[in-house]
């Protein structure tokens, strides 16, 4: 495999021979995001965090002073080792809305998305299914199969969620590493028909 | 006032140390923007004892986790250090040739293809 070290600072081929790739891991509170990439990881989760400045709310307040916080979002994400030159992280995306300006830096340069929604409160994963097709990156829908939820096909929730017919939705179970797995490939094989199409 | 636990806090202010002031007060440096959450880092060459005397104990702890290649995400993970003080700190000690990094991968058809082989092997 070819890799791009124009850069002087960057690590000679025989220094540094891996480099790093990503997917996302979206969808709603609780949906199961972290089980995910813990039964796929091969290390435990791992939980990074940074650290937010915001204007607190009433910018317009009279005495014109605007006061600073600083909060923190979390990032749970884990690591496969794809050969000895590749190593694939997947992060779960933070749930609060408010945090979304995080999934920009997240989401660029990743291979795509898994966005995992549950049947039960479908609309969870409307704004990341939103988030995905409005910067094009390629994304598949994972149905997690939830104890006593009712089941739909995989039909029946492409139709509610208005998707495209070639976004993949698979019905799955995140505390099966198969059932990870297979969602990984298929996500994995979407980007790539959608990198070769671009082509 | 100084609580039992030995640190600062303020009420109004909060923590008086706060995580940047282990970057001696900077929020970015000319480095920064090289550094993703998956760039992978590595220390390089074994530190003199004159060099470990003049490095924080951060950066002690950053070269001894990158022995390994890891990630940006890694270590702050790893060392319980946000993100951005992590790249802070990495940026000095890529300066000071103590570290090499590389920058993630383009996922472009070749990458693709070794992920979904990589993947199927599991």
């Amino acid at each position: 495999m070819a890799f791009d070290d124009s850069d002087p600072h960057r690590a000679e081929p025989d220094g540094l021979p891996v480099a790093a790739v990503k997917l996302l891991v979206a969808g709603g509170f609780g949906v199961g995001k972290t089980t995910l990439v813990g039964t796929i990881s091969e290390i435990p989760p791992l939980r990074t965090e940074e650290l937010i400045t915001e204007l607190s709310k009433g910018i317009d307040d009279l005495s014109g002073v605007e006061s600073k916080s600083t909060t923190t979002v979390a990032l749970d994400f884990g690591r496969i080792t794809i050969s000895p030159e590749l190593v694939l992280y997947l992060f779960g995306t933070p749930g609060q809305d408010r945090f979304w300006f995080m999934w920009d830096e997240l989401a660029e340069g990743a291979i795509g998305a898994v966005v995992l929604a549950d049947t039960g409160r479908l609309d969870d994963c409307f704004p990341a299914v939103d988030f995905f097709e409005r910067r094009r990156i390629p994304f598949v829908i994972g149905v997690n199969r939830f104890d006593g939820q009712p089941v739909y096909t995989p039909l029946e929730v492409r139709q509610a969620l208005d998707l495209d017919a070639q976004i993949p939705v698979q019905i799955c179970d995140v505390r099966e590493r198969d059932s990870c797995r297979d969602l990984l490939i298929t996500l994995a094989e979407h980007a790539l028909t959608l990198a070769m199409a671009a082509t | 006032m100084s609580p039992p636990d030995g640190t600062w806090y303020d009420e109004d202010a909060g923590a008086l140390v706060r995580p940047y002031a282990m970057t001696r007060g900077r929020t970015s440096s000319p480095q920064q923007a090289d550094l993703e959450m998956i760039t992978l880092v590595v220390a390089v060459g074994s530190v003199t004892r004159v060099e470990a005397a003049t490095l924080d104990p951060e950066c002690l702890q950053i070269l001894a986790t990158c022995r390994q290649p890891k990630s940006v995400a890694e270590i702050s993970a790893e060392l319980r250090l946000p993100l951005s003080v992590v790249k802070i700190l990495l940026g000095d000690l890529i300066d000071k040739n103590l570290v090499m990094f590389r920058s993630a991968v383009t996922p472009d058809i070749h990458v693709l293809q070794a992920v979904i082989n990589g993947i199927r092997r599991l």
